[in-house]
């Protein structure tokens, strides 16, 4: 049983848009999770998507990022999932997606150098 | 620290076609995380247990608990929401050949939930992706070979994200290297997404490379349950004549027999 509460929340931090996201991202919430990163690119800034505190990701979860990463595409906005946790790398390599996001240790290591 | 509660228990499950005992109380339960296979020949009751597991069949005799859910007890409301949050994949495939590859897929996110179609297009093609189906889903199953065909099912089976996954029969028909992918594919499931996973199958090399634990059936009974080396090293004959594709004596009284024969009663 996972004791971390599923959350989500953004945070202007200085150049880009930071959204954390916490806990067990399946169906019951994971729409949660898509309105919040589509929100963030709705700022027109760079987005960061923190995942360092995710224990479980399941499909829907990942449908959320990539719908961002599509959006962010389409647009030319940065778009980087950063401290990816163990748990959503498995799923992410389970759908050869690992090569397909940009993943960055943290936001600021993305950022900076940009 | 506490062992984890099975996800599936079932306790002294008979069943019968008619006056034919197909399982003679059957007990066993699987536990979070596990992949289980359920071993047995033709005729050993496998098919049998595997709808009783999945609901299809209502338990007459014994129980089938299913995430804590009594199947045999449960209203049609209950079953329903234990059908949610398992995915079965049939050993024919059972897709609909009215529909493409990718609506077959993406029917039980269409009938069960209210997500957004943009997510349900995602979703079903991530899983068709995770099978080596990708860019597949216009196709329609009748143009699918018998390996496509699994691996459709598959990904249909586990577009919800179950839990808890049945696969009849995974490798029956397909050629070895499609069969050891599909073994692949089982293995990586379980340990990305967490699933446990029940796999019905007669193929010693698939059930030996897959399992944490083999529950060997025949004419109904278990055998034993363990893991491939206890499985391997048992001197059960019965095991042993599985193990190494010996055919079965038959035994059966004369009565029997000539009941069978003449359809009287001696």
């Amino acid at each position: 049983m996972s004791t971390t509460v599923n959350s989500v929340a953004t945070e202007a931090a200085g150049t880009y848009m930071l959204v954390r996201v916490a806990g067990e991202v399946d169906l019951s919430w994971s729409q949660q999770v898509r309105r919040a990163v589509l929100d963030a690119l709705a700022s027109g800034q760079p987005v960061a998507v923190d995942l360092s505190a995710v224990g479980y990701i399941d499909s829907s979860g990942i449908a959320a990022l990539v719908e961002g990463l599509q959006g962010a595409r389409a647009r030319r906005q940065p778009f980087v999932l950063v401290a990816v946790s163990a748990p959503v790398r498995a799923v992410l390599e389970l759908a050869r997606l690992d090569s397909v996001f940009a993943l960055a240790a943290s936001a600021d290591a993305a950022f900076a150098a940009s | 620290m506490n062992a984890p509660s099975p996800l599936i228990e079932v306790h002294g499950l008979q069943a019968w076609y008619g006056r034919r005992r197909i399982l003679h109380g059957v007990d066993f339960s699987v536990v979070p995380g596990e992949i289980r296979v359920i071993m047995g020949g033709s005729g050993s009751g496998k098919s049998t247990l595997l709808r009783h597991l999945i609901g299809l069949q209502r338990p007459r005799d014994g129980s089938v608990r299913i995430f804590g859910v009594e199947l045999g007890r449960a209203s049609e409301r209950e079953l329903l929401a234990v059908r949610r949050k398992i995915g079965v994949s049939f050993q024919g495939g059972a897709l609909l050949t009215s529909l493409s590859v990718g609506e077959n897929v993406a029917l039980p996110l269409r009938e069960h939930t209210r997500l957004d179609e943009s997510t349900i297009r995602i979703m079903s093609r991530l899983k068709l992706e995770v099978v080596n189906l990708g860019g597949f889903q216009d196709l329609m199953p009748s143009q699918l070979s018998g390996g496509m065909v699994k691996r459709a099912a598959l990904a249909r089976a586990i577009v919800m994200d179950p839990r808890l996954l049945f696969f009849d029969e995974p490798s029956a028909g397909l050629d070895p290297v499609v069969a050891a992918e599909l073994d692949e594919l089982i293995l990586r499931l379980r340990d990305a997404l967490r699933m446990t996973i029940v796999v019905v199958t007669h193929e010693l090399e698939s059930a030996f490379k897959i399992a944490d634990t083999i529950t060997v059936l025949d004419q109904g009974e278990i055998l034993m349950t363990g893991t491939v080396g206890e499985v391997r090293a048992s001197p059960n004959a019965r095991i042993q004549d599985l193990l190494n594709r010996r055919p079965r004596a038959v035994q059966v009284d004369a009565d029997t027999y000539l009941r069978r024969l003449t359809g009287e009663e001696a």
